[in-house]
């Protein structure tokens, strides 16, 4: 599973609480949001990268996850300068990019790669399974967070059970061609996919309540926060209170 | 609880999925404690659907199910029987949905009421004594068919109840782990119906046969 990718090695970064990199992240990102400045921007960045470098990410996956980023922000510099008014920088034709339309997509790339890069040192680096147990935590809805669950968990054997059907299906030489016999077959595919897992799901359900669910789960993980997270908060806070400074006193 | 309770009383069962269609019929069955039943029956005739009746998953259209002495009527009535009754699913795969083996086997301990650590203690027992002790922290879905099976098994038993309901607890398994299952079933004190199309299986484990035909029991001999 791909969600896994970031979840080997050990840092002080990845010992901190869930819960507490939960709400760090959120707060960081929420200011990188709306903030519009370069000076904050471009120390966000920065800061996000130092936390990268401490979470001690693996650095093939995070290279390619920001080249596959920065290859779709690349379009935003070719098209949105076309669209946005102001002083013309550059002209082909009838094409002329405007300076501010530079200026937006600079902002925007910048937002994106500190949002990016911020989830996957923090929130990457938690077990997906920890993950919905920390914002369960968090009082989020409990329905939100059986779903991230069970998704974890199932997500696997309905890829499974798709496979067994494309196979089903290549075995008698289906060919995917551009014709009504292709799109039926898909429909069939996918709705054959969707009763399987509706009746799966109520399977499970049923082993469920054999087993005396009444609609509450009980973890037996606990989390515990310490002088490590008293520690981050601090920094955490004070970075945000020199960033909000930085952009709006 | 004396011996010869009566653990299991089902009166004139009556069942159907389409209106008009029966599945089940003037079904009786009785159990007694430390009574071992193996069920045969054709494919579709119902096994399954008894099962579940019996645990409450499904409502019977007319008769009576009477379980540790108490008609069982609502879904309250039932979630005592579920604590006191453990059934094993037909594919583990539909049991087995944490993420974790010991959060899977201390589901149901935790659901009871039991503290975490306790719960803890029990898994890891259970586990231990389904032959797979160490195995806590495996992820589920990547067990073998054989060891889903058998950490559904520990998930039943970690309940702590009196009867087993067994759903073809040897299908898609190969003879090693058929063998496994087996020797576990053995050692255990608990009464069992076992559902299966394995005659071998249930000549070893099971010492009481019914046959399951046209929506009602009759005894059977497999020798």
């Amino acid at each position: 599973m791909s969600c896994e990718t970031y979840l080997k090695g050990d840092s002080p970064i990845r010992r901190i609480d869930p819960r507490c990199r939960v709400v760090a992240a959120l707060g960081f990102t929420l200011l990188v949001a709306i903030a519009s400045s370069f000076a904050v921007l471009g120390a966000a960045l920065l800061l996000a990268a130092l936390i990268s470098l401490a979470a001690d990410l693996p650095p093939a996956p995070t290279i390619r996850r920001l080249v596959s980023l920065n290859l779709f922000m690349l379009l935003l510099f070719l098209l949105l300068p076309l669209s946005s008014p102001g002083e013309v920088l550059f002209k082909l034709g009838p094409l002329a990019w405007s300076s501010e339309g530079v200026r937006i997509a600079a902002v925007i790339t910048l937002k994106a790669n500190t949002i990016v890069l911020t989830y996957t040192a923090l929130l990457s680096t938690i077990d997906p399974i920890r993950l919905g147990q920390a914002l369960h935590r968090l009082k989020l809805p409990e329905k939100l967070v059986h779903l991230l669950l069970f998704t974890i968990r199932y997500i696997d054997v309905v890829h499974h059970e798709y496979d067994r059907l494309v196979q089903a299906m290549r075995i008698r030489c289906f060919r995917p061609r551009l014709n009504l016999h292709t799109l039926r077959t898909y429909g069939y595919l996918f709705g054959m996919l969707l009763v399987n897992s509706f009746d799966r799901s109520d399977r499970v359900v049923a082993a469920m309540k054999c087993r005396g669910f009444r609609g509450r789960f009980y973890t037996l993980s606990e989390f515990s926060a310490g002088g490590r997270e008293a520690a981050f908060a601090v920094v955490a806070i004070f970075a945000l209170f020199i960033l909000g400074w930085i952009e709006w006193a | 609880m004396g011996l010869n309770e009566k653990l299991l009383r089902l009166s004139d069962l009556e069942f159907c999925y389409t209106p008009g269609i029966f599945v089940l019929k003037g079904l009786n069955l009785e159990l007694a404690s430390g009574e071992r039943v193996g069920m045969v029956g054709p494919n579709g005739s119902g096994k399954t659907t008894l099962l579940h009746l019996v645990v409450g998953l499904l409502k019977p259209g007319a008769g009576e199910i009477e379980a540790f002495g108490k008609p069982r009527r609502s879904e309250g009535d039932f979630w005592e029987v579920r604590a006191r009754m453990g059934l094993l699913f037909q594919d583990a795969e539909d049991q087995l949905f944490s993420p974790t083996v010991v959060e899977d086997v201390a589901f149901g301990p935790l659901n009871l009421g039991k503290a975490p650590s306790e719960a803890m203690r029990i898994a890891s027992e259970k586990l231990a004594e389904v032959g797979l002790p160490g195995f806590e922290d495996r992820i589920t879905y990547r067990l073998s068919s054989g060891e889903k099976r058998l950490v559904s098994l520990a998930s039943v038993l970690a309940m702590e109840p009196d009867v087993l309901l067994l759903d073809e607890p040897t299908s898609g398994l190969d003879e090693e782990a058929v063998e496994r299952v087996k020797n576990i079933l053995n050692k255990l004190p608990h009464a069992i119906i076992a559902v299966s199309h394995d005659r071998e299986f249930l000549k070893q484990v099971t010492d009481r046969w019914l046959k399951l035909e046209r929506g009602s029991l009759n005894s059977v001999d497999l020798n």
